[in-house]
């Protein structure tokens, strides 16, 4: 059964300078499930994300973002702070960007920036003493904490997040992107740099994400035993384009993909070039 | 704090051991000094008694400038080598005395805010009812100006981390605003409100520069960094230069005079019989407006700090420190780093406008002159000296920056050292120079670089400050 979709990209192209990073590209991700962004290296995926995040604009095409109510957002009109904060798009990074100076919890208390601010009434009641702050304060509180737990990151809480070890640090990222409470997670290759152990505990945190918390999840991943283990749809970009698209099971078997990830021989290549579609 | 303290050592792990690589370090200070003392120290030029200009050879001090390099230089290279082999320093500075003191705190803030409440008491007793004016007026007020000043700047520099070049600017626009609105406007409107004009305008002088902080804000949010810094000292310098030029509106070079000194709400200090002596039933002293003018400022200052510190827990405060580790990631948590920038902006300059206020308020008499870049620089050399975002670092920063060549001048005891014809205020800068060298080889990232965290869990543990950022301008 397909559900809703919650993510349409259509007809997205981005082009930098006379380089077309993403071509043409149209793809869905559906509410309630894991959607995997898949391609060999430079094929435009963190393009991709970019774009869906707000953080480039691209050349043409159209992002929309549906939400439960039917409201919905395009999301390349938006800036990228709106993006986060209206349409409910979180987001982690390839190389992670947690505020290495604060601690742990004040990483995840930031990331509840726009809920505390509207409590703190812009400050000024905040300042004051007025109105409800302490009790979202406690609140923020209790969220941080149970993101922790969910993480495992309790006993670390009040250590500075540059402190972490690497595998702790993408965790938290992840902790702090859901403390903003998204609809959307994208993940910027999340399971990178993890060992086998870590990214068993990723594949569990991913999907308790989706199915306990009811966020829908896009990733980018390399490490094949994450994105054919947990996601739902995969979605395979080569040089822009879109070579393929369907359950990890259709995509795995596609000559498409695997002439993209493991090459061919020299004699083939026009065979395969004619049959994905390039010029 | 062991995993920091590790990093440390492997970032001096390459250092070189040995005596003779020391000396060579030595030996290349040494030479580096001898270069710039032959122009500097080594020929100094005087006028005769018929005018002529005579040259006079000092290579005494030159030896004693290149002496004293080269053995300093060769301390610091051994204490390195020391340090990377994994043991003591050769001499031990104070490290651990900063920190120790940071956990004293608690007990050390009530302390320190009632000496500073008492300190116009102590210093009559300690010089006398005339004698005590100097030091209640040239360190006391003096001091806590720049402390405001520094608070003022260490929420856009050392919170938000902006590098802000200009923010004598706003300093300007708040003296000006009530040079302008005391002598002008309120005699022309409603006189009869002059004896309130101080307290009437401290308000107006505030929210006028936090105005212009805005304006300038606007323009240079897309900045970072060097570009920024540069912007800014632009803005500073346009300020300064619209004073002097704008004739009509400031009075140029001549500045502003007979501003109307601040009142004890309501009763002006003046011989008069409605003045605030005779009010009291006391005898006239200048010395009650200074005591006065001392309480106004340190409660001025203290309200900054009070406002830094509740607004470091506010989620403003931590979007601005967030902003300072990592503006992309501010906005993929959906934090409008625009208006972010815009308040740390606004409030920072609000705060050096309140000053400012202040400032023309004591003085009596403002002019272009008093708004210098000098003015950025110190201000700027305080909050990096004192360690970016610590309110105590900045406030010990600003005692030792503006007090200690105060102090210099003080320093009569040193002529039976030094010889009778020894004259101290000559070589303030010089030792205040090299106070700054020390500060520099000794806590690069200023007095106090550790950071409190605003929330915790369990404990509260102070984050080092080589995880802290800088902020990128």
């Amino acid at each position: 059964m397909h559900s809703a979709p919650l993510l349409k990209v259509e007809h997205v192209t981005m082009r930098f300078g006379g380089l077309v990073a993403v071509n043409d590209l149209s793809f869905e991700a559906r509410k309630g499930e894991i959607t995997a962004l898949i391609g060999p290296n430079g094929a435009g995926k963190t393009t991709v994300f970019n774009c869906i995040t707000g953080f480039y604009k691209p050349t043409e095409g159209m992002i929309t973002l549906t939400h439960d109510d039917g409201s919905s957002f395009l999301l390349e009109r938006m800036p990228d702070f709106r993006i986060a904060a209206r349409a409910k798009v979180a987001r982690t990074f390839q190389n992670i960007r947690l505020f290495s100076g604060l601690t742990v919890l004040e990483n995840l208390l930031v990331a509840q920036h726009n809920v505390l601010m509207e409590s703190s009434g812009w400050t000024i009641g905040g300042l004051l003493g007025l109105g409800g702050y302490k009790a979202a304060s406690k609140a923020s509180i209790e969220k941080a904490t149970y993101w922790l737990d969910k993480t495992r990151l309790m006993d670390r809480a009040d250590d500075p997040a540059g402190d972490l070890a690497y595998g702790d640090q993408r965790r938290l990222e992840i902790a702090r992107a859901m403390c903003t409470e998204p609809l959307l997670l994208c993940l910027d290759e999340p399971a990178a740099g993890l060992n086998p152990r870590e990214s068993l505990e990723l594949n569990n945190l991913l999907r308790s994400i989706r199915t306990d918390d009811g966020v829908s999840l896009l990733l980018i991943e390399h490490d094949m035993s994450v994105v054919m283990e947990i996601s739902d749809h995969v979605v395979v970009l080569d040089y822009g384009t879109k070579i393929s698209d369907g359950t990890p099971k259709e995509v795995q078997s596609d000559p498409k993909v695997i002439a993209a990830y493991l090459g061919v021989e020299d004699e083939e290549v026009e065979a395969v070039e004619a049959e994905v579609g390039i010029p | 704090m062991a995993k920091a303290n590790n990093r440390a050592s492997e970032q001096t792990a390459i250092v070189e051991q040995g005596l003779t690589p020391a000396l060579k370090e030595a030996a290349f200070a040494a030479l580096v000094t001898f270069g710039l003392c032959i122009p500097i120290v080594a020929w100094g030029t005087r006028q005769d008694l018929n005018n002529r200009l005579i040259l006079d050879q000092r290579w005494d001090a030159v030896a004693w400038a290149v002496l004293i390099v080269f053995v300093g230089r060769l301390l610091v290279s051994l204490n390195k080598q020391r340090r990377a082999a994994g043991g003591g320093p050769l001499v031990s500075m104070p490290n651990a005395l900063l920190p120790a003191m940071a956990k004293l705190l608690p007990v050390l803030a009530p302390l320190a805010i009632g000496f500073l409440f008492v300190f116009p008491i102590v210093a009559i007793f300690g010089s006398g009812w005339q004698g005590s004016i100097k030091w209640i007026d040239n360190f006391g007020v003096q001091i806590l100006i720049y402390v405001m000043l520094g608070w003022g700047l260490n929420i856009v520099v050392g919170l938000a981390g902006l590098l802000d070049l200009g923010y004598v600017a706003f300093y300007a626009v708040g003296a000006y605003s009530y040079a302008l609105f005391a002598t002008k406007v309120i005699p022309a409107t409603y006189p009869a409100l002059g004896v309130w004009a101080f307290w009437i305008c401290l308000p107006i002088a505030g929210l006028l520069a936090a105005f212009w902080g805005v304006l300038l804000g606007f323009p240079v949010l897309r900045l970072r960094g060097d570009y920024l810094a540069i912007v800014t000292l632009a803005f500073g310098e346009i300020i300064r230069l619209v004073l002097i030029n704008w004739v009509d509106f400031s009075g140029g070079y001549a500045g502003i005079s007979t501003i109307p000194r601040p009142s004890f709400f309501g009763i002006p200090f003046n011989a008069s019989d409605s003045g605030f002596a005779a009010v009291f039933g006391l005898e006239f002293s200048p010395l009650y407006r200074t005591i006065f003018l001392y309480y106004v400022i340190l409660m001025l200052a203290l309200l900054t700090a009070f406002v830094t510190i509740r607004l470091r827990r506010m989620p403003v405060g931590r979007a601005w420190e967030a902003l300072r580790e990592d503006e992309i990631a501010c906005r993929s948590l959906g934090i409008n780093t625009t208006s972010t920038k815009l308040t740390a902006f606004a409030i920072g300059a609000g705060f050096g406008g309140v000053a400012g206020a202040f400032f023309a308020a004591r003085q009596g008499f403002i002019s272009p002159e008093s708004f210098t870049f000098m003015e950025s620089a110190v201000v700027l050399a305080i909050v990096v000296l004192g360690g970016m975002g610590s309110l105590w670092g900045v406030a010990i920063a600003a005692v030792a920056m503006i007090g200690g060549p105060e102090l210099m001048r003080e320093m009569d005891l040193l002529k039976p050292i030094f010889g009778a014809d020894f004259d101290p205020t000559k070589y303030r800068m010089l030792i205040f120079g090299l106070a700054m060298v020390v500060i520099m080889i000794w806590k690069p990232r200023g007095l106090i670089s550790t950071r409190e965290p605003t929330a915790f869990l369990k404990e509260s543990k102070s984050v080092s400050g080589s995880l802290v950022k800088e902020g990128h301008g």
